[in-house]
Parts: structure tokens; C-alpha cells; sequence
């Protein structure tokens, strides 16, 4: 268990620096490592599904703007605490899950993408459209970050950036353990058999489309978490969170960073946000820029920067294939 | 009664537009079978390759019909030759990635070269006006698309089932290693289906120059989403069922524009739901 140790002591090592970071960096930066956060929780989420099960998703912004309006109306019409809140939006989030997973999982492939897709952009339509409850493309606004407490016992001002950053920090770190335990678990086992096989799977007693189903609320429930949290954050819920564009975000984070492993779609999310910010800076022409670096990814890098690391330090034989 | 004859037609001059898109991304698919993301940006490109040769060429409606989307089939053929053509073998959510770099590329292409902003096309002096249809006006041009759509589905049949290419075409579908063993250029038959299939979306952005009114970046991805429903419907890979599931599509959401403006795009995806849970292969689909 050599290696377990090892990654113990470096995402302890990491955990310790990401506490430090407020203390060290300005108030940008810290709004960048939570955008940071977010998108990783919601990539580690969804490769659960891609990496893991080997189902592409193309409608996963719907969850993440379920987490979004759960928590926003949570917050609007019931009460105003975060936690409650937080757990209101992953709610409304799984429940969304399970409901178009249902219709989808009994599909795969280009199938399965495509149904998601369009579920999503369903969920997106709809938020579009009924004004008078979602506020349409304007948003849900007015959303307050109130106090932590917890039944009264105690309360944390998250008010500002840096109180908010431990906040996200810590669901953070929870999204990162769990989809750790999930990916060793025997579930998260019989998940990659899934993707090896599925047929095999069937015949060996797995009950491969309820576990589909199981894995697309779960990794709903990531996306949902992402989404309520990004609403405190920014104040608002966007109608554009469950916009297609923003499903495919995940996806290319965890191909950026590498499929195969629980950090590619961390270093992917670091990467894609300090690079979107980069090419923001110089040009308003951030899509051609990443659609140009998604170009040499796919035509040269298909194991994402973990994947290209690793090969780097084994024999050229161990770098996986598509 | 007058109103729903218009609503239906409308609705089914809309589904045209979406038809020439799908015939495009089935014939793509079922020939490559590799599903285009990018397809809605080609349909995009020809709107605006077609706006600029009648807008700035100064040219006449056909010869923007012509020239526009024959453009746009340069860049379907760069996509196939120098890209989609090094990855048929490789996992599927690459490819997919693939072609949705090049929405990303064509969408931001558009707005350097025209603007973020919607562009609005000269009216037509031809084909505009309106005739009455029972006792009120429908425009000319509307009724020339629904022409057209059956026109291109013939087209299509007549190339894929009457023509030697088509029988080529169709039996590397089917099975590329044999086609290839008896001496067929699978790769170049690729790129030409390729092609074509890009020429398809360009073609139906190009008619839809003095339909839609306006012009916008982002244009391609409403209709590649409303191709993909019709696609799902139809069933994956087959033109019967893209031709039907267009229409279907189209009139659906003409009658929810004119009657629950508010949800007129949930309509569609309620239809969509329930013919997945009815025949999950889709209407005309193989069952697998």
C-alpha cells in the first residue's frame, strides 16, 4: 500500500496549501481558486460517469441548474441558510437525475449523448421561458449569503470572498473524498466493468442499467452541489448554467486533465479556468483559443495532462488509448 | 379553420429547414458514423457565406445560393480530411469532442468576420409577396421551401438508391472493410459524403438567408439541437425518418408558437419523451 500512503500524504499536502491560500494571494485570486472549486466538484462528479461508467453526458448543466434554482428558491421563499439551502438545491438536483436518467440510461453511446443533450437544453428552455417564476434570461437574483449555523448552535459569517473560500473548500474536499470511495468502492468497481463490458457486466450479475442510473444521480448530485454553491457565490442563478455549452464544460475538463484518474479533471478545472482567464486577457476570442487547444488535445493528447505526466515517467506502452 | 391551415403551413416550412439539416448529420452518420456537433455551424456558414455574396458581391439570390454554401463545403472538407479522418477509430466521446471544437471555432470564426451582432438581409424583389391561401396572405418564399424539401429528399433517394455512387455509398455503410477489399476508396468516398452532407446544412442556411430575418452567431446551435430531436425520433441514421420527424417537429412547434407561446420548445421535447418510452429506436429506426 505504498502508493496508497503516497496519495494520502499529497492530497493532505494540497488540502494544507488550498488552507493557506487566502493568507497568501489577493482577493482575484481567491475568487478564481473558489471558480476553481466549483468546477472541480462538478468535474470530479461527472467523471464518475464519463471516466468511470464510460457514458458521455452532454445535459449535465441541467443539474448543475438545479442545484442553482433549488438553492435559489430555497433561499428566496424558505430560509436563508446556506447548509439547508446547499442540500435543498442537490436535492432538486438528484431528483432531476433520476428522472431524465431514467429515460436515458436504457440508451448508450451517441444515443445516450445526444438525450441528454437535448433533455438539457429542455430544462434550459424551460428556465428560458417561464418568467414569471425564474425571471427568464434575467436570472434569479437577490440570493444572500447568510450566516452558517447549524440548528442554532453556532454561526459563521460567509459574507465575504475569504470566509465564503472555506466554505467551498470544505464541500470541496468532502466531493473529492467521496468520489475517491466511490471510485474504490465495489459500486464504483462494478462501474468500470461497465464501461469494460457491458454485456460481460450483465452475465455476471450486475444489474447494469439500475447502476447507470445510480451513477447519473450521484454525479447529479455533484453537479447540483456545484451549481448551489456557484449561486451563493455570484448572488444569482443563470438560466445559461443549464445551456449546452456550459454541460460540455466537465467534459472537457476532464479530457484537458485526463479521464483515467480522480485528479485529471481537478488539474483540468485549474487549467481551464487560469487558461480561460489568460486568453480573456488578451482577446475576447476565448472560444477560438480553446477550441484550438480541445483540437491538439484530441488529435495528439488523449490521456489529458495526467494521462501525457504519467507516460512521461512510464514505458510508452502504458499510455492508455481513447 | 384558415388559421390552423397556417399554422400548419408555416410549420411545415420551418420543419424544411430543419429536414435539409438532418438529412445532412443522418447521411453523415450513417454512412461515417460519426455524429457532427459542427453541423449547425455549417448550416450557419451558409447563411452567412449566402448574406455576403448577395450583400456584398452584389449578386442575385441563386448565385448566392450557389456560391455561399459551395464555400462552406471547403471547410467540411478541411474538417474531414485533416481532422475527423484521424479519429473513426478512436472513442467516441472524442469525436464528439472533435466536432464540438469546430462549433467553437465557427461560431467565434463568424463573429470575428461579421460581428457578434444579428445582420439583416436585403428582402427578396422575387418570391417575396404573399399569395392568399383561404382568405389570408402566406408568403410566396415560405411556399418555395416547402418545395424545396421534398425536391432534396428526392434528390437524395435518387443518388443513394438509382445511382451506381450510391450503391457504393451505401455498401461501404454497411460495410466498409469489404468495400475497400473490392477496390472502393473508402477514404475518399468519406470526404465526398462528407462533403455533401456539409453542402446539405450549408444549403438550408443558405435558403434561409430571407427567411429568418435576422442573422446571428449563434443560429447553428437552435437548429443542430432540433436536428438532433429529429434525428432521435426519426431514428439515428435513417432519411425516411429525419424527413418525417422534421415535419412532425416543425408543425409541433408552429402550433406551440401560435398557441402556448411560452412553451413552444417544451412541446417538442415532450414529443421527444414520449417516443422514446413508446419505441426507443426512434419511428423509422432499426430495432437493435
Amino acid at each position: 500500500m505504498k502508493a496508497e500512503t503516497r496519495n494520502a500524504c499529497a492530497a493532505a499536502a494540497v488540502l494544507l496549501a488550498l488552507c493557506a491560500v487566502p493568507f497568501l494571494v489577493g482577493k482575484f485570486t481567491i475568487y478564481l481558486a473558489i471558480r476553481i472549486m466549483l468546477l472541480g466538484i462538478f468535474a470530479v462528479g461527472y467523471n464518475l460517469l464519463l471516466g468511470q461508467t464510460g457514458l458521455l453526458s452532454f445535459g449535465h448543466g441541467a443539474f448543475y441548474a438545479a442545484g442553482a434554482y433549488g438553492l435559489g428558491f430555497f433561499g428566496l421563499h424558505v430560509s436563508g441558510n446556506p447548509l439547508l439551502g446547499v442540500a435543498a438545491g442537490v436535492a432538486v438536483a438528484v431528483l432531476l437525475a433520476v428522472l431524465v436518467g431514467y429515460l436515458c440510461v436504457r440508451h448508450t453511446e451517441i444515443y445516450f449523448a445526444m438525450l441528454t443533450l437535448a433533455f438539457g437544453m429542455m430544462v434550459f428552455s424551460l428556465i428560458w421561458n417561464a418568467r414569471e417564476i425564474t425571471g427568464g434570461d434575467d436570472g434569479l437574483i437577490g440570493i444572500m449569503r447568510s450566516p452558517v449555523s447549524f440548528f442554532g448552535l453556532f454561526q459563521i459569517p460567509i459574507g465575504t470572498d475569504r470566509q465564503f473560500y472555506y466554505l467551498v473548500l470544505a464541500f470541496f474536499a468532502l466531493s473529492v473524498w467521496a468520489a475517491h470511495r466511490i471510485r474504490q468502492s465495489p459500486f464504483g468497481l462494478a462501474l468500470a466493468g461497465i464501461r469494460e463490458n457491458a454485456r460481460r457486466s450483465e452475465f455476471a450479475g450486475v444489474p447494469v442499467r439500475r447502476y447507470r442510473l445510480a451513477v447519473f444521480a450521484l454525479s447529479g448530485a455533484f453537479a447540483g452541489l456545484a451549481g448551489s454553491l456557484e449561486t451563493l457565490l455570484e448572488s444569482n442563478a443563470r438560466p445559461f448554467m443549464a445551456h449546452w455549452t456550459h454541460s460540455a464544460e466537465p467534459v472537457l475538463v476532464s479530457l484537458l486533465g485526463g479521464l483515467s484518474s480522480l485528479a485529471g479533471p481537478l488539474v483540468g478545472s485549474a487549467i481551464f479556468v487560469a487558461m480561460r482567464e489568460i486568453i480573456q486577457r488578451f482577446t475576447e476570442n476565448w472560444m477560438l483559443g480553446f477550441g484550438i487547444v480541445l483540437l491538439v488535445i484530441i488529435m495528439g493528447f488523449r490521456g489529458g495532462v495526467m494521462g501525457t505526466l504519467s507516460g512521461l515517467f512510464r514505458k510508452p506502452s502504458a499510455r492508455e488509448e481513447g | 379553420m384558415q388559421s390552423y391551415v397556417h399554422v400548419i403551413l408555416a410549420g411545415l416550412s420551418g420543419g424544411m429547414f430543419i429536414w435539409l439539416v438532418a438529412s445532412g448529420l443522418t447521411l453523415i452518420f450513417g454512412v461515417l458514423g460519426v455524429l457532427n456537433f459542427a453541423h449547425g455551424s455549417f448550416y450557419m456558414l451558409g447563411a452567412y457565406c449566402s448574406f455576403t455574396v448577395l450583400r456584398h458581391l452584389g449578386a442575385g439570390f441563386w448565385t448566392g445560393l450557389l456560391l455561399g454554401p459551395l464555400a462552406v463545403c471547403a471547410a467540411g472538407f478541411v474538417v474531414e480530411r485533416f481532422f475527423l479522418r484521424h479519429v473513426y477509430r478512436i472513442a467516441l466521446p472524442y469525436q464528439l469532442l472533435l466536432t464540438f471544437a469546430f462549433v467553437l471555432i465557427f461560431d467565434n470564426l463568424v463573429k470575428i468576420v461579421w460581428g457578434g451582432g444579428a445582420l439583416s438581409p436585403p428582402s427578396l424583389s422575387f418570391l417575396g409577396g404573399s399569395v392568399p391561401i383561404l382568405g389570408r396572405n402566406f408568403p410566396v418564399y415560405n411556399l418555395f421551401i416547402i418545395a424545396v424539401g421534398p425536391a432534396v429528399a428526392l434528390l437524395l433517394w435518387v443518388l443513394l438508391e438509382k445511382t451506381w455512387y450510391g450503391r457504393i455509398v451505401r455498401a461501404s455503410s454497411s460495410d466498409r472493410e469489404m468495400a475497400a477489399s473490392l477496390g472502393v476508396r473508402v477514404p475518399a468516398l468519406f470526404t465526398g459524403v462528407f462533403v455533401f452532407g456539409t453542402w446539405l446544412g450549408a444549403l438550408g442556411g443558405g435558403l434561409a438567408v430571407p427567411y429568418v430575418g435576422l442573422l446571428t452567431p449563434g443560429m447553428g446551435e437552435t437548429i443542430i439541437i432540433e436536428a438532433f430531436i429529429v434525428a432521435v425520433i426519426g431514428g439515428l441514421g435513417s432519411l425516411k425518418g429525419a424527413f418525417v420527424g422534421a415535419l412532425v417537429i416543425g408543425v409541433i412547434s408552429a402550433f406551440g408558437t401560435r398557441f402556448f407561446p411560452a412553451f413552444d420548445m417544451f412541446l417538442t421535447f415532450i414529443l421527444m419523451g414520449g417516443v422514446l418510452l413508446w419505441r426507443p429506436q426512434g419511428l423509422f429506426g432499426a430495432t437493435r
